[in-house]
C-alpha cells in the first residue's frame, strides 16, 4: 500500500553531527559492504575495474565549503542518505505498492519484487537518496539496515545500522525521534537539530547538528607566521654568499 | 532531467492518440464504416504505440502489471487504469460503428471522458513532483490538455477549432515557459536549504561524494546551454502552432494542407516535449552544486 501511515508507533532515524564528521568515508564502504550483501539484490558496480566506474550506493559523503563575511572558510563534511521522511513523497507515487512506509518503526522500504524500475520514486525524492540499480532494474534505498536492528544472531552491540556502528568519529547516532528522552531527541534538541529542505514539506526524520563556531583565532595567526616569511631572493652578505656556495655544489 | 526518448515519445504520441479519440468518442467528424476503422486505427496505433513506449525505460517492465495496484495514491498507476479503461470503452464504441454501423453517443462520451483523464493523470505524474519546480505548477495540466485537445482536432479534421486551439496552445506553452524560468527561484530551495549550512554562510561544494558519475547525476543533472534552448524554443513556438495557424488560415482546407500542418505540428511538439524534460532542474542537483542562478 503506497498510502503513507496516518503516523508510526515509532520514529527510526539518525542524527548527524556535522560538528564531528571528518569525511572519511567509513560509512559509505561500511554500508555498501553490508548492504551489498543482506537485504534485497547487491548493490552492483559497472566497469568496476575500468575507465569510468559507476555504482549503486546507499549513503555518500559530500563536502561543502561555507564562507562568512569576516570568518574564515569552514570546511563540512555532509554525508547523506535516506531521512525516512515522516510525508515521504518516493511512497505516495509508486504505482505498484513496492515503496512503503512502516507504520511499527517509520522505515521507508522497497519491496524488489513488487518494483518495476519506473524510477518515480527518485525523481520524487528531494535528496537523491534513491538510485536505481543498473544490474538488477530496482530501486535500492538506505533500509536503516533493517536486517541488523532486530537481528538476535548478531551481538547486541552490533544491532544498529552499519554506517553508525562503524563511524570512527562517532558522529552518527542511531535511536527512536518519537521518544522525547531518546538519545537522538536529546542531541536535537540541544544542539538545535536541522531538516533538510523543509520548505518541500516532507517532514524528514534524520536530522543534522549544524558545526559548532569556531573559535575566532584572527588574531593569533601572526606569531609564527614572521618566522616563516620567505627569505627574498638576490640576498648579499653571508647568506648571499652561503645561497650561492650551496648552489655551486 | 535526462531526456529519454522513450518517454517523450510516450507522451507525445498517446497525448495524441487521446486527442483523436476524444473527438471520435464526440462523432467529430462523423465516420463510419472504412473511414471509421481507419480514423481508430491511427488513434489506437499512437495511443497504445505510446504506452508500450513507455514501458520501454522500465528497469523490470515483466512485471509492469502490479502498477495498476496503487491507483488511491499514485498518478501512474491512475494513468495506467484510465488509460485501459479508455481504450476499452472507446474500443467497444469503435467496433460497434465500424462492423455494426451502429452510434452508442453515451458510449462515445464515456470514452471521450476517460481519454481527458488519462492525459490529466499523465500531466499530474509530472506536476506532482515538487522537487521539480519547473513541472510543478498549474500550467502542466493545462498544457497537456491543450496539446491533447488541438493535436486531436487537427488529426480528427476540425479545422477551425483546430486553428482556435493550436493559437492558445501557442500561448500556453509559452507562459509554462515563462513561468517555468523563474519556478526554480520561488520554490526557495538552495544549496543553503539542502544542506541546512546555508544559515552560517555562503555554501559551495568543495569535494564531490564520488569522482565519476552515478544514477542521480545521468538522470537529474542533464544541461542544456541557453542558446541550444532558445533556438529549440524558437523552433517549437513555430512549429507547434504559429506556422499550422498560418497555413490553415491561408490555404483552402485539403487533406494535404492539414497533413502538413500536422507534420509540422509534431515536430514542434517533440521539440517542447524535449525541452520539458532536458529543462527542467530537480533540487538534487543543490547537493552538487549544479543550480546556476
Ligand atoms: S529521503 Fe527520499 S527516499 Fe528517503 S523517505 Fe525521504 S523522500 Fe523518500
Ligand atoms: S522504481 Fe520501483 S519503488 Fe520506485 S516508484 Fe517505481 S515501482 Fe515504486
Amino acid at each position: 500500500m503506497t498510502t503513507l501511515p496516518a503516523s508510526t508507533d515509532k520514529k527510526l532515524g539518525l542524527v548527524i553531527d556535522l560538528d564531528i564528521c571528518v569525511g572519511c568515508h567509513a560509512c559509505v564502504i561500511s554500508c555498501k559492504e553490508w548492504n551489498t550483501s543482506n537485504y534485497g539484490a547487491p548493490l552492483s558496480d559497472m566497469d568496476a575495474y575500468g575507465e569510468n566506474p559507476v555504482g549503486t550506493f546507499l549513503n555518500r559523503v559530500h563536502t561543502f565549503e561555507v564562507k562568512s563575511a569576516g570568518c574564515n572558510a569552514q570546511t563540512v563534511h555532509f554525508p547523506k542518505s535516506c531521512l525516512h521522511c515522516e510525508d515521504a513523497p518516493c511512497v505516495t507515487v509508486c504505482p505498484t505498492g513496492a515503496s512503503y512506509k512502516r507504520s511499527e518503526d517509520g522505515i521507508v522500504l522497497v519491496n524488489e519484487s513488487d518494483c518495476i524500475g519506473c524510477g518515480l520514486c527518485a525523481w520524487a525524492c528531494p535528496y537523491g537518496a534513491r538510485e536505481m540499480d543498473a544490474a538488477e532494474g530496482v530501486m535500492k534505498k538506505c533500509t536503516l539496515c533493517v536486517d541488523r536492528i532486530y537481528n538476535e544472531n548478531i551481538p547486541e552491540i552490533d544491532r544498529e545500522p552499519s554506517c553508525v556502528r562503524t563511524c570512527p568519529a562517532k558522529a552518527r547516532h542511531f535511536g527512536d525521534f518519537a521518544d522525547p528522552d531518546s538519545n537522538v531527541s536529546v542531541m536535537t534538541r540541544e544542539r538545535g537539530g536541522m531538516e533538510l529542505m523543509p520548505e518541500l514539506m516532507t517532514k524528514p526524520v534524520n536530522r543534522y547538528l549544524p558545526p559548532r563556531p569556531k573559535a575566532d583565532i584572527s588574531g593569533e595567526i601572526d606569531i609564527l607566521a614572521p618566522l616563516l616569511t620567505p627569505v627574498p631572493e638576490n640576498k648579499g652578505g653571508f647568506m648571499g654568499w652561503l645561497d650561492k656556495a650551496l648552489e655551486a655544489i | 532531467m535526462h531526456p529519454a526518448p522513450s518517454v517523450i515519445l510516450f507522451t507525445s504520441l498517446s497525448g495524441l492518440g487521446f486527442g483523436l479519440l476524444f473527438f471520435l468518442g464526440l462523432d467529430m467528424p462523423a465516420v463510419s464504416g472504412w473511414t471509421a476503422f481507419a480514423f481508430f486505427f491511427v488513434a489506437y496505433a499512437l495511443a497504445v504505440g505510446g504506452l508500450l513506449a513507455s514501458t520501454f525505460h522500465l528497469g523490470n517492465p515483466q512485471r509492469a502489471v502490479k502498477a495498476f495496484k496503487q491507483w488511491r495514491s499514485s498518478w501512474l498507476s491512475r494513468e495506467g487504469v484510465f488509460a485501459v479503461l479508455a481504450l476499452l470503452v472507446m474500443g467497444l464504441y469503435a467496433a460497434a460503428l465500424i462492423f455494426l454501423d451502429m452510434r452508442l453517443p453515451l458510449v462515445g462520451m464515456i470514452g471521450s471522458a476517460l481519454s481527458v483523464i488519462t492525459v490529466i493523470c499523465t500531466a499530474m505524474i509530472y506536476a506532482q513532483m515538487k522537487t521539480i519546480p519547473r513541472w510543478s505548477q498549474p500550467m502542466t495540466p493545462v498544457l497537456y490538455l491543450l496539446y491533447m485537445f488541438a493535436g486531436g482536432a487537427l488529426m480528427a479534421a476540425q479545422i477551425h477549432l483546430a486553428t482556435v486551439l493550436l493559437a492558445i496552445l501557442t500561448v500556453a506553452q509559452i507562459l509554462h515557459w515563462l513561468i517555468g524560468d523563474k519556478a526554480f527561484a520561488k520554490a526557495g530551495s538552495t544549496i543553503g536549504t539542502a544542506t541546512g549550512l546555508g544559515i552560517l554562510g555562503q555554501v559551495r561544494l568543495l569535494e564531490s561524494p564520488h569522482s565519476s558519475t552515478n544514477y542521480l547525476l545521468q538522470e537529474f543533472a542533464f544541461e542544456v546551454g541557453r542558446k541550444h534552448a532558445l533556438k529549440l524554443r524558437v523552433i517549437a513556438t513555430l512549429c507547434v502552432g504559429l506556422l499550422p495557424v498560418l497555413m490553415l488560415l491561408m490555404t483552402p482546407a485539403g487533406h494535404l494542407v492539414s497533413l502538413v500542418a500536422l507534420v509540422l505540428h509534431m515536430i514542434g511538439l517533440f521539440s517542447a516535449r524535449w525541452l520539458f524534460f532536458a529543462e527542467a532542474e530537480h533540487v538534487v542537483g543543490l547537493y552538487y552544486d549544479k543550480h546556476r542562478g
